[in-house]
């Protein structure tokens, strides 16, 4: 079947920086706007593993995912009623789990390294958004963001069973704990959710930096200015969260539709293809 | 790790660390923090520690438990609290983590199921219930997942697989020393002293005359798909950017460029036709 290119559809953008604090990047991102792929990962774990472990989720991902949908669009669905992309998205993220947690138990550097991951994969005028831990997605749509992803943290756990308020979660001193990654066990409990894109909005990727450091508010303002511009609006993100202490990596992947993007073969292969134009 | 310091009539009396997953105060012998007065509950409160967050509860005490002298039923915990049992008080401290073992603390850190399991057990509710009868205390130790510190100098490690793909893009800042390890906000530090207020005036157009101060980190110039700019605000200045149009902006005659352009006080501005001037307030 053919393969779209997105690149005229959607426009994408990458910012990362290791802060004011931090000597190592951890963070990995990697954008495929021909193929409509975007990844962010947040390593974590000894010296420079964390950097092995958030590399190795960007770039196994980003090449198994290009031979994933050669003979079936992401769209399609299976006899299960499930999406092909969301099996596909759990799939692949559990192998590249099985890779980064090989890798860790077989070379004592690497010990206890693991990453969050946050992908989008856009197809069909719709994205499916796979996620693991405490990274997130952002969507802006009207001048209003709002977020796509729930943290798999124990701050998130707390704030859903009543314990402490998101307004109280701000001081809490537990926002370092993952209670999902890439790499820690054998196998990873992957979130896969879809949702309906339209031209306009634009999609937020991002690293606890920077959401840790810049309120949503700030954000939403941000992204609002600085629409028409995606490589500033991603930079002055990025400095936000620096000039706001820059305590962690930060990094943002920003992507925004300029037109549909529909399914070529929505209608059925290329037959109902020309027949629709017929019509 | 936090403790408590117990005093009444403003004399101490006791420090207790709470090192355990739950501490109970209560009259009753078999408490952690036993206060023997008749004001006292058998099983007045109890604080929950799960890391490094405090919470209090009142077990439906006949008098109450206050914090901060308004009335608590559930509280999370934060330094210098004041909780009051009757006449005694119990103020709660935490100290501050070392400032070596502050940034690797911060790191993010998987938490594993085993530990996970005993946070979501509390958070289901099961802190309202009378304690089990021996409950393990929790091992504050950090998650085991978080690696053990370097023991040499990296030595560069290969990696086959990835090399990480992060090209700084930002313009990273001057190495400046690590802000204190004061708590983790999301909020802003707060305005220090120093900072600066800017504002604009309008000197040409329809709007001459008028001021606008700019209090926003974010202020954008001109006229959509037309010419606009973007006014940052920064710790100590402001800084004007292009953001779309053909045209740049001009400052004091001079066309800005793509790059941030830092001004200064009484700096001209020309954009869409209009000229206004920069200045520092305060």
């Amino acid at each position: 079947m053919e393969i779209i290119d997105f690149s005229n559809a959607i426009e994408m953008v990458t910012c990362t920086d290791s802060g004011r604090v931090r000597a190592h990047n951890e963070d990995s991102v990697l954008v495929n706007p021909q193929f409509g792929l975007a990844v962010l990962a947040d390593g974590m774990g000894g010296y420079n593993a964390g950097e092995v472990a958030s590399g190795m989720a960007t770039t196994v991902l980003g090449s198994e995912l290009l031979t994933a949908f050669k003979n079936r669009s992401p769209h399609e669905v299976n006899a299960n009623g499930q999406t092909w992309v969301r099996e596909v998205l759990i799939d692949v993220v559990g192998r590249t789990n099985a890779a980064i947690h090989t890798a860790a138990q077989t070379h004592s550097k690497f010990t206890g390294m693991g990453t969050t991951l946050v992908m989008v994969q856009f197809f069909d005028n719709r994205i499916a958004v796979a996620h693991v831990g405490d990274s997130r997605l952002y969507r802006l749509r009207d001048n209003t963001l709002k977020r796509l992803t729930r943290d798999h943290s124990l701050l998130q756990e707390q704030i859903d069973s009543g314990m402490i308020t998101p307004e109280q979660a701000r001081y809490s001193m537990n926002k370092n704990l993952v209670t999902r990654g890439l790499g820690v066990e054998m196998t990873v409990d992957t979130e896969v959710n879809e949702y309906e894109a339209l031209p306009g909005d634009i999609y937020l990727l991002c690293s606890d930096g920077l959401n840790d450091m810049v309120e949503d508010d700030e954000i939403a303002a941000t992204m609002s200015a600085l629409s028409s511009n995606l490589p500033m609006c991603a930079t002055q993100l990025v400095q936000k969260a620096n000039d706001n202490g820059g305590r962690d990596n930060v990094s943002v992947i920003l992507a925004r539709i300029k037109e549909p993007f529909p399914a070529l073969n929505a209608s059925g292969g290329w037959k109902g293809h020309l027949r629709s134009w017929f019509k | 790790m936090a403790k408590l310091i117990l005093s009444m009539d403003n004399l101490v009396l006791k420090e207790i660390s709470l090192d355990k997953e739950r501490t109970t105060i209560g009259r009753k012998a078999h408490n952690d923090i036993q206060i023997d007065n008749l004001a006292i509950s058998g099983e007045h409160a109890v604080i929950v520690t799960i890391l490094n967050d405090s919470f209090l509860e009142d077990l439906n005490s006949t008098n109450g438990t206050f914090v901060n002298g308004q009335r608590a039923q559930k509280h999370f915990l934060q330094n210098n609290d004041v909780i009051e049992l009757g006449k005694y008080r119990l103020k709660y401290v935490k100290e501050a983590a070392q400032p070596g073992s502050q940034t690797d603390f911060e790191k993010t850190m998987v938490l594993r199921s085993d530990m996970m399991r005993k946070a979501v057990e509390q958070a289901d509710g099961k802190l309202a219930e009378a304690a089990p009868a021996m409950m393990a205390p929790v091992n504050l130790a950090p998650p085991i997942h978080a690696a053990p510190p370097p023991p040499v100098a990296p030595a560069a490690v290969h990696v086959s697989a990835a090399p990480p793909q992060a090209p700084p893009v930002a313009a990273t800042p001057e190495p400046e020393p690590a802000p204190s390890p004061a708590p983790t906000l999301a909020v802003p530090p707060a305005e220090a002293a120093d900072v600066v207020l800017g504002a604009i005036q309008v000197l040409t157009g329809s709007n001459a005359g008028r001021t606008l101060d700019l209090v926003k980190s974010l202020t954008t110039l001109g006229k959509p798909s037309v010419q606009v700019a973007v006014l940052t605000r920064r710790p100590h200045s402001y800084f004007l950017t292009h953001v779309e149009g053909a045209k740049f902006p001009l400052v004091n005659g001079t066309a800005i460029g793509t790059q941030a352009h830092e001004l200064k006080s009484h700096d001209i501005i020309e954009l869409a036709g209009v000229k206004m001037e920069f200045f520092i307030k305060a």
